[in-house]
């Protein structure tokens, strides 16, 4: 039998695995948007498990609004991304201070 | 064991070893590759959930869009991605001991939590009966009136995304000879050319 706790065991894992990412691939900024897309997509797999289990459809709403948000913030981040590596020619962001902030 | 319970522990194997591979792949287009993999197990997890309009956008949105658009600039950049690779020694303990914190912080909550005693009179909106609505039926009925300002908003949000992204990306080479519209259609016929009379024999 199949419960909640398994999905939420599953997106913990994952939530896990993209903050570990992020740490393990400090200079490669590709990996560390690709973390950030596992990190959303466990907070999607929660928020449909809560959904389904509940039976309330609320939850699902939400995912399609997380699920826009993760393409707009890929979208930009690749933007920026490509914009930087014509800058420096590298993406290497470890220590990234070209607007001294 | 049921079938359920076999598909499910099959998405979930995949979904975690996929995002697990993701993060220690030496190269981003595997890392890319892996990424689709752990999004269509995870659209296998939604679809056993009985979310089946999220599964089908997750497969469509990230699979089609996002993991492409990954691919895309993965393979426009001409990066030394070995050289990117070189601190993960360095930074491998520190990141197991922030996910293992993490993980226990999440293992605490799930030992702790409980469901509140009305949780069936606090539902927003119930789900209703599968022989009434399927789920992308009655998803549809409820974006489109209670959720409509959102949608929209969502929607204003995927424009500006995508016209940052344009002004980010765009740029205007010096070097290169363009069409100027205005200019030729402002063009007189009296200043762009000359009639002369050549008289025979002469020449002018």
């Amino acid at each position: 039998m199949i419960t909640l706790e398994h999905y939420l065991t599953v997106a913990a894992m994952m939530f896990v695995i993209g903050i570990f990412g992020i740490f393990l691939n400090r200079k490669n900024v590709i990996v560390i948007l690709m973390s950030i897309e596992l990190i959303l997509l466990s907070v999607n797999i929660n928020l449909v498990a809560f959904s389904t289990h509940l039976g309330d459809l609320v939850g699902q709403i939400f995912t399609l609004f997380v699920l826009t948000v993760a393409a707009a913030e890929a979208a930009i981040g690749l933007a920026i991304l490509v914009c930087f590596f014509r800058n420096r020619g590298t993406i290497a962001v470890e220590d990234v201070n070209v607007m001294k902030g | 064991m049921s079938v359920t319970a076999m598909a499910f522990y099959l998405f979930a194997i995949t979904g975690v070893g996929g995002s697990l591979m993701v993060v220690l792949s030496r190269n981003p287009v595997h890392s890319v590759l892996w990424l689709i993999l752990a999004f269509f197990s995870a659209a296998g997890l939604f679809i056993l959930m009985g979310a089946e309009f999220v599964a089908m956008l997750l497969a469509i949105v990230y699979v089609g869009a996002v993991a492409v658009l990954f691919l895309f600039v993965v393979m426009m950049l001409d990066v030394d991605f070995a050289e990117l690779r070189g601190g993960i020694q360095r930074f491998m303990p520190l990141g197991l001991l922030i996910g293992l914190i993490l993980l226990i912080e999440l293992g605490l909550v799930y030992g702790h939590w409980n469901m509140a005693e009305n949780a069936d009179a606090l539902l927003q909106s119930p789900t209703p009966e599968l022989s009434e609505a399927h789920n992308t039926l009655a998803l549809g009925q409820l974006i489109y009136t209670d959720y409509i300002y959102l949608f929209q908003a969502s929607g204003l949000i995927l424009l500006v995304a995508m016209i940052g992204a344009i002004v980010l990306t765009l740029r205007h080479r010096v070097d290169v000879k363009r069409q100027n519209v205005v200019q030729q259609m402002h063009r007189d016929p009296a200043k762009a050319m000359q009639l002369k009379d050549v008289k025979s024999g002469q020449g002018l």
